[in-house]
């Protein structure tokens, strides 16, 4: 019997689950070196031939899946996949060793190994990584010739348990999810993919486990546990038996909770609520309207550029908006215009821009727009287009000054010049919002409020700009304080100013989803929650059973408060 | 006889995976054997790896080979995707 061994990590998605490995490897394998006599290596070309076929036909399969699923654009990668099976400089060289008497695992091997020794001296990181295509394909031949099952994730078991070195929006989309029970990940954070999907497929994550997947193999038992952040393996029948337990009792609380769902978000003293989800893909529109959002407070656009190898088109950007305007119907659906950095998008091969010695201060999402206007008209024509389906709203990311929102009104204007010229149909009076995340524009809320149409208060951002703290750095992730006074006066402020030109405020950031601020942002006049949708039958329980002139007392007794701690035991007080 | 010429990445983004594919493609319609050659580096235009490695950007000037029996209509073919960036943003 082997030993329970715990793993610490970060707890990316909440709840527990008891179930097998499924190893999403990043084959390392061992390739085997033989010497192919002479009369044989004739039967090796012919091995190295079906290998090749084998590949071929897997590739296809998947473009097929991907350009199904997301447009013919996605599928571009593929293409060049299956472009490397038949590249003729790689064949003649892996020919020349299988003549020489070289096994065609081992001919493979030497000639990708020299190949991307020459990758590796290019400057330019996009170019650099290509090698990685390469040495994916070759690992996918050598599966093949060693007939491995390519463990693939449409294959997957119930109760599987994925457990790899990082999650790709590629993987995600091939996933059975009603088979996938947990993830569980070398690398990746809080707001990493891997956590967001989890926390929509409500299913338990954790990441950040630096090298559980070399610790595990396919089919051993697991446990995660991503309420406290770890992940057990073989556990002991005793372990076991304990998270059963807890298991039970999650699914008696999902039981319970889903008795709100048809419910109104109502405080006890009659103050209307509206709870919104967030999402990352169009595929999370089932989990949305299953836990009764009200709308979509927050659609990270950003899985547009991610999934891809080029810049979406007018088109991309339409069809899938379109799509989740008319499975939301009379819903609001604010899309978040592109919040990416030039680094992001130089990495996915995008773009073409000089590494930032800062990149969250640097040139993303907004700035990244204004610079190049292009990348911001083509996705607000797919949103134009697209609006016509369902009631979309667009709101801009990281705007620092008020000349961000005019210069992209100026572009949005253009838009619908460009789509009206061309007869296409669009919603001429579409809401435009502007994130409050930075620091700057929080400050003057109040003449924000008379340039758009709503404000939705981003606290992730915002409190790391405030702040001045890196949250993922150990060293000072405890200054990180959803509850500093200059946060909650900030929050207030741009509350009030919205309200004074009537328009309603959300909040989007992790602070919104969390039970222990509800009382408070309530109380702060808070109108709008938006949250991974797991998170909204909690949340509208839990305010259902709010007062909200109660709320206000504490609020006001709150931004008195000159350290956080004062903070806490005020709020504790109150509870009592 | 041999053809060549010179030709220029007009294209933004420069030989990324998406246009190279594209390259690789055209150049697999004729049976000319075509070379592509930037600076010291010389590689087959129906290789994607060997394309990609030349890590070409925009701006940059090639030397474009063809020899064959289709070798007049290859290089026009592969000017042609070229002066077009691929179609992409220019």
């Amino acid at each position: 019997m082997e030993n329970e061994i715990i793993l610490k990590g970060i707890a990316a998605s909440s709840g527990v689950t008891i179930g097998k490995v499924f190893l999403l490897e990043e084959d390392e394998f061992f390739i085997p070196v033989r010497k192919i006599s002479k009369d044989k290596i004739q039967a090796e070309f012919e091995r190295l031939e079906k290998a090749v076929s084998v590949t071929e036909k897997e590739i296809a399969e998947n473009k097929e899946a991907l350009s199904k699923m997301l447009g013919e654009n996605y599928a571009e990668i593929a293409v060049a996949h299956l472009l490397i099976l038949k590249d003729p400089m790689i064949s003649k060289e892996v020919d020349i060793l299988i003549n020489s008497g070289v096994n065609a695992e081992y001919a493979i091997y030497q000639v990708v190994e020299k190949m991307s020794k020459t990758f590796d001296n290019i400057d330019d990181e996009y170019f650099k990584e290509r090698k990685n295509d390469l040495i994916d394909i070759s690992k996918k031949i050598i599966t093949n010739l060693l007939g491995k099952k390519s463990k693939n994730l449409s294959n997957l078991d119930s109760g599987s348990v994925v457990v790899a070195k990082m999650l790709t929006p590629a993987d995600t989309i091939t996933m059975k999810n009603e088979m996938v029970a947990g993830f569980a990940t070398d690398t990746g954070g809080k707001t990493s993919h891997t956590a967001l999907i989890a926390q929509s497929l409500e299913i338990p994550a954790v990441v950040g486990l630096k090298n559980i997947s070399a610790q595990v193999y396919h089919g051993m038992s697991i446990i995660v546990d991503g309420n406290k952040g770890i992940v057990i393996l073989n556990p002991s029948k005793k372990t076991k038996q304990e998270y059963k337990k807890e298991y039970e009792i999650q699914i008696t609380d999902r039981r319970h909770l889903e008795q709100f769902k048809n419910l109104p978000t109502v405080t006890l003293d009659g103050r209307n609520i509206k709870l919104d989800a967030n999402i990352e893909t169009p595929d999370e529109i089932s989990s949305v309207l299953a836990n009764g959002a009200e709308g979509i407070g927050l659609y990270r656009s950003e899985f547009m550029y991610m999934a891809t190898k080029t810049m979406p088109t007018e088109d991309d950007h339409y069809q899938n908006y379109a799509r989740i305007a008319k499975q939301m119907g009379s819903k609001k659906v604010i899309i978040r215009t592109i919040d990416l950095g030039g680094d992001k998008l130089t990495k996915l091969g995008l773009m073409n821009i000089g590494r930032e010695e800062n990149p969250f201060m640097g040139l993303r999402a907004i700035r990244l727009c204004l610079k190049y206007p292009l990348i911001l008209k083509t996705q607000l024509k797919g949103i134009l287009r697209a609006s016509v389906h369902g009631n979309l709203q667009i709101m801009y990311p990281m705007i620092s000054k008020i000349e961000e929102i005019r210069q992209a009104n100026i572009i949005l204007e253009q838009a619908k010049q460009e789509l009206k010229k061309q007869g296409e149909k669009f919603n001429p009076d579409i809401k435009v919002g502007a994130m409050i995340e930075v620091p700057s524009i929080a400050v003057i809320a109040d003449l924000v409020a008379k340039e758009v149409d709503f404000m939705s208060i981003g606290t992730n951002d915002l409190i790391q700009y405030t702040i001045a703290v890196d949250r993922v750095n150990e060293d000072v992730a405890s200054l990180y304080e959803p509850l500093h006074p200059a946060i909650l006066r900030l929050i207030k402020m741009i509350i009030d100013a919205g309200h004074k030109q009537g328009k309603g405020v959300g909040m989007c950031g992790e602070m919104a989803s969390s039970i222990e601020y509800a009382k408070v942002l309530i109380g702060l006049g808070l109108d709008e929650f938006s949250m991974s949708s797991s998170k909204i039958l909690k949340l509208k329980k839990e305010i259902r059973e709010i007062s909200f002139e109660n709320s206000k007392k504490l609020a006001d007794s709150l931004l008195k408060c000159s350290v956080t701690k004062e903070v806490y035991d005020t709020i504790e007080k109150f509870n009592d | 006889m041999m053809k060549e010429k010179k030709i220029k990445i007009v294209n933004k983004l420069g030989l990324h995976a998406r246009p190279a594919s594209l390259l690789v493609q055209t150049a697999m319609k004729y049976s000319s054997n075509i070379t592509i050659i930037k600076d010291e580096y010389k590689v087959d235009a129906k290789s994607i790896m060997g394309i990609l490695m030349l890590a070409a950007s925009c701006g940059t000037e090639l030397l474009l080979q063809t020899d064959g029996a289709d070798e007049q209509q290859a290089l026009e073919g592969i000017e042609k995707v070229f002066n077009e960036g691929f179609g992409e943003e220019i």
